[in-house]
Parts: structure tokens; sequence; C-alpha cells
């Protein structure tokens, strides 16, 4: 048996959104009130909504989708006297590659999503919400419509919830297909029936969202932890993680490990301890190349980092970003050009093709990267990176331009003598494959 | 020929009554999923017709359906077989997984077979890394797909028969699997 699955891991008891994975139970309405699911909903609706703002702001919790914008300073923002409605909409378009948190929380417990996002509608006074699923996620998609039905049936959600006077309808609505769609604007514009691509802001969302009107997104993540900050309140939620990151992360550890998965640690757990502890160290006892601790659009690490703790400050004060909490692991036989190279292939496949430097730069990127790693790279091409990832980075119109350039400057900076090698070289040194030749001078 | 029956027209109403009225264009996505559930792809008739239901133009309604990959608008196998090769499952196979796919499934394997029975599709991450290298038929996942499975998995599509899936239920094929996103039946 999985032992994540039986809960006896042995490592931490520290987890709050991931509690309930060893059982079963908690998938259907049922079995999550049975465990005390709900209960955060029910005080909520007892509060004053401003009352659950402040609870939800005095924890500290923060976006989990990779800004870490404060939530509840995010809720205050809605404005709510302007004669308009206001919109609750969960971002459940996790597409950021190593990144699967948000799925499995759904996969197990689409109730405590549900829960989430009744809360934060009520807390900004609002009676429709939308759950954006990714396309892609054909199953979660059904497991969401079934769960919303469910509540429905049990009076979570729909008219008068839990013997309130509070209304909330829910409505699920797939994505087609575009990693832009989980940026917010982009992810606005694609459930109003538009192409996916970002929107000027400001106006933000808070102001002039969805239909122009106030709207909050919130990741799943987000959500799943809101109803255990109302359970239990604001001081026990900053009993976990940093002052400043309070809380924990679902990371997700994917590539040379040996337990891929979901690991629910403590904001500021070192590296070392979510890999080795949780995942199992690196897969066959290898060394540690590099890792990404947020996703493929923070910059990579190295092994010099695996005592860095992952919160927001420690990993950007190391260089890098928490992003989506989404680890992918490269082991020493890996080849870091060929890891930037796939995931700039990424890039100018999702670049929506707005902006220049993105649409341009990406695609010019990945024939760079390819003749290097083909073992045709010219001695002139490390400068054409380090150029290309300057022209890119904050002159685009949305951050997937600045996710682009993170695989290029990070293995840059880390892994300078694998790129020269494989000019120098003509072939790639972990592969082999190129033609093979010998070049002295690289420029750098 | 119509692609929507007066039937489906109903399913059409009702799935712009998702929406608050004047904003029916939320409707898009699904209604677009909805013609594709009938033609396997998404037609120039059937780019007309959601035009029709939302009272827009053809043009509107192709500038956004040509934005999104899970809408097809060229000739389509009736499975669509995609194959995740972004870092975290490349690390763990995918290329081999990739190849063994396009090989089995021969020349044109990205457009579609001539029987008109699959298409290959290169996938970004789908978001199940835990369980890399990942494979989707139809939009179901397979984990830990390898290159035997994976002309396993292709075999039994010409044999005319769906693998069980790691989780959920597999569609008939891809016009379910478009049934299915529209926000309708999911077969249970």
């Amino acid at each position: 048996m999985d032992p994540r699955r039986a809960g006896g891991r042995g490592v931490t008891t520290d987890r709050i959104i991931t509690r309930n994975w060893g059982n079963p139970d908690v998938f259907h309405v049922d079995g999550y009130v049975a465990n005390g699911g709900y209960a955060g909903l029910k005080k909520a609706l007892a509060m004053a909504p401003e009352d659950v703002i402040e609870l939800v702001k005095g924890s500290g919790l923060r976006g989990r989708g990779g800004a870490g914008f404060p939530t509840g300073v995010k809720w205050s923002f809605v404005p709510q006297d302007t004669g308009k409605p206001t919109y609750v909409v969960c971002n459940f378009d996790e597409s950021e590659p190593g990144t699967f948190n948000n799925r499995e929380l759904v996969d197990r417990e689409p109730h405590q999503l549900l829960e989430g996002l009744a809360i934060a509608a009520y807390a900004v006074r609002c009676h429709n919400a939308y759950i954006y699923v990714r396309g892609e996620f054909l199953h979660q998609g059904t497991i969401v419509r079934r769960a919303v039905e469910e509540a429905y049936d049990r009076g979570f959600l729909g008219k008068g919830i839990c013997g309130s006077d509070f209304d909330l309808d829910v409505v699920p609505h797939r994505g087609a297909g575009a990693y832009i769609c989980g940026e917010e604007t982009g992810l606005l514009n694609s459930l109003e029936g538009f192409r996916g691509q970002p929107r000027q802001r400001p106006p933000f969302p808070a102001v002039e969202g969805l239909y122009a009107s106030p709207t909050v997104i919130n990741n799943v993540e987000t959500l799943c932890n809101v109803p255990h900050i109302l359970e239990n309140g604001a001081d026990w939620f900053r009993g976990f993680g940093t002052a400043k990151s309070p809380g924990t992360k679902v990371f997700s550890v994917s590539g040379k490990v040996e337990r891929p998965g979901n690991y629910e640690v403590p904001m500021g757990t070192p590296f070392r301890v979510l890999l080795e502890e949780h995942a199992g160290g690196v897969l066959g006892g290898k060394a540690l190349k590099a890792w990404t601790p947020g996703g493929s659009s923070t910059p990579m690490l190295t092994a010099e980092h695996l005592d860095v703790g992952l919160d927001f400050e420690s990993l950007q004060a190391a260089g890098s970003l928490l992003g989506t909490g989404a680890a992918i692991v490269l082991d020493e036989t890996d080849c870091v050009v060929e890891a930037a190279r796939r995931l700039l292939a990424f890039y100018a496949h999702e670049s929506c093709g707005k902006c220049t430097p993105c649409r341009e730069g990406t695609w010019w990127a990945v024939r760079v990267l390819s003749r290097i790693e083909e073992g045709l790279g010219r001695p002139e091409d490390l400068p054409i990176m380090n150029d290309l990832g300057r022209n890119i980075l904050f002159r685009a119109f949305c951050p997937l331009a600045d996710g682009a350039v993170s695989p290029i400057t990070s293995t840059l900076t880390y892994f300078r003598e694998e790129y020269e090698a494989h000019v120098r070289e003509g072939r790639c040194p972990f592969t082999g494959s190129g033609p093979g030749r010998r070049i002295e001078e690289v420029a750098s | 020929m119509a692609v929507l029956s007066p039937e489906l027209r109903g399913e059409a109403e009702r799935i712009k009554a998702r929406y608050p009225a004047g904003r029916e264009r939320s409707a898009m996505l699904p209604l677009l999923y909805l013609v594709q559930s009938v033609e396997g792809r998404v037609t120039r008739d059937g780019l007309r017709e959601v035009a029709d239901v939302l009272g827009l133009k053809t043009a509107e309604v192709e500038a956004v359906a040509s934005f999104y990959s899970m809408l097809r608008l060229r000739p389509t196998g009736a499975h669509v077989v995609s194959v995740c090769t972004n870092l975290a499952c490349a690390l763990r196979g995918a290329k081999e997984v990739y190849a063994a796919a396009h090989d089995a499934i021969g020349s044109h394997a990205e457009e579609m077979t001539e029987d008109g029975l699959l298409t290959l599709h290169e996938e970004e991450c789908l978001g199940a890394c835990d369980a890399a290298p990942v494979v989707q038929v139809d939009f179901a996942n397979h984990d830990r797909v390898t290159p035997e499975r994976m002309r396993e998995l292709i075999e039994a599509l010409r044999r005319g028969e769906v693998s069980e899936p790691s989780a959920g239920r597999a569609p008939r094929d891809f016009k379910e699997a478009s049934w299915i996103l529209a926000g309708l039946g999911d077969g249970a």
C-alpha cells in the first residue's frame, strides 16, 4: 500500500488540507461531513461577511497559485457599492509544468474546495461562482460536477445555504487547452467566451473582472485552506509555517525521485526534507543536479540550495520563487540544455502571440537551444541566449514571458560549463548526439 | 445539413442558460464542444451554428475556436492519443513513449490515419507528473506508460476496444469526450 494513503509516513503530522488523504470516505459529501466537513462554512454563516474577511486577513493566508498575494486583502478590495453583482471564480486551470497538487486535492476531497469557495463567496457577498476546470482534466471535471450536485442536494449550495439566507449558485466551466488561461485575466476572457489572452491591469479583477464586475479569483489550494481557518482561527493557522509565509504548502515532486507525489509540509521546510524524507531522495541514489522550486517558470536551483526553506521569502532570497510549489528534479545524468530546450518549446507553443518579445523570443530561443543540444552550437550562442533572456524579461504583457526566461537564465548561471561543453565538443556530453568537433574559444 | 438536431438545439439553449442573461457568450466553449461531439471535429458548419446560437459572426467564433488546442478544426481521428513530453515526463522516458506511439500509428500520425481511426498529439504537461510518463486516450489518463504499454493501447483501439484508464471511466471516443466536456452527461 502507498504509504501516503496509509497516512503513516511518520514524517510529519503538520498537515491541514491533505490530512484526510488516507480516508477515501471524504470523497463524498456524507463522509466529508462525518469528518467535520462544512463546519467552517456554518461558522462563517454565523458571522458578518466583513468579519470573515478580517479573519482570513489575520491568518496571513497567501495565494497558492504563484503570486502569493494575501487572500483576505484580495477579498477586501472588492467594492460593495457598485450596484453590479460580485463574482468568485475558482482557478482550477492547473497547467504549470510539474504541478499536480490542485488535481489531487480535487481527486481526494472535492468538498473541501466547494466549502472554501462558498465561504469566499459569502465573505464578498457573491451569489454566482464559477469553477474553471482545465479542459484536459476530463475526470476531475466530472468529479467537480458531481460534488457540486451533492452539495446542492445537501443544502450546502443553492438557496438558503444551511438554513441561512445566503444563496449561492456554482457553475463548473471547462477550459479547452491553453496554458495562458491559468493567468487570471486570460481565464476571465476565456470564461466570457473570448480567446484567453490576458487583459491590461488596472483595472484589477477585484474592481472590473468577470463581466466588468467585481471579481475574486482564487486557486484551488488557497480555497482549500479557508474552511480550516474558519474552524480553527487565524492564530492556529499562523502556528504553521513562517511569520511571512504562514500555513503549509502542498508540494508536487516529480522527475528523478524515488517517490514522486504531493507532500504537504509547513512553509519554510528545507527542500532537503521534502526531497529526502518525503520523496525518498534522488532516483537510484544518484546525485542531485537541479530542481525547480515552483514549476518550470521559476528559476532552477541546484544541490547547493538543498537547505533553502520552501517559502516565499527564502526562495526569493535564493534567486528563485515559490511559484506553484512544484519541484521537478534532475539528476547528475540529465542534460540541462535539453531540459531548457524542452521547456522553451513549451513556452513557444503556449505563447498567446500578443507580445513580440514573447512570441518571437521563445521561438528563437528554441532554435538556439536545439542547435546547441544537437552539437551544432556556435561560439556566440551563449551571449545570444543571455541577450534573448534580457530582451524578453519584463517586456511582455503577462508573466508567461518572464516564466520562459527562468530556465534560460538559471541554467546559464549554474551550468554554463555544460553549455560550453556542448559547443566545444560539438555534441551533447550526456547523450553523445551531434557530429562532434573541437572549438577552443566559446564566448561567454 | 444542420450539425445540431432539434434536440441538440434544445441542449444548446440549456447550456446558454448556465450563464447570466446577456452573458450567453460564456457558452462559447461548451457549445463548440457540443458541435465537436457530433462531428468529431469543429467544421465550418459547426462554427456557423455556434455563431447562430450566440448571435455572433462565424469569424468571431472561429477566432476563439482556433485559440484552443482541444477544439480540433482539422480532420481528426475517432480517437485522439495525447502523449505528454514535457520535462517531468521526459525525465521518465516520454520521448520513447512518443516514438513508440508515432511508429505504431504510422504516417500522418499527427494528422489522421487513413482509416480515420487515430490522431496523435504531442501534449504539454497534463498535471499528473507523479504518474509520468502520462498518456491520454480521448482525455482519459493512463499512468506510467512504457513504450510497450503504448503499443498495446493503440492495438486495442485498432481492435475497437478502449482500455481501462487509470482513473474514472474512458469515453467511447473523442466525440463522447467532447460531449462530456460540454458539461453534459458523463455516463454514470
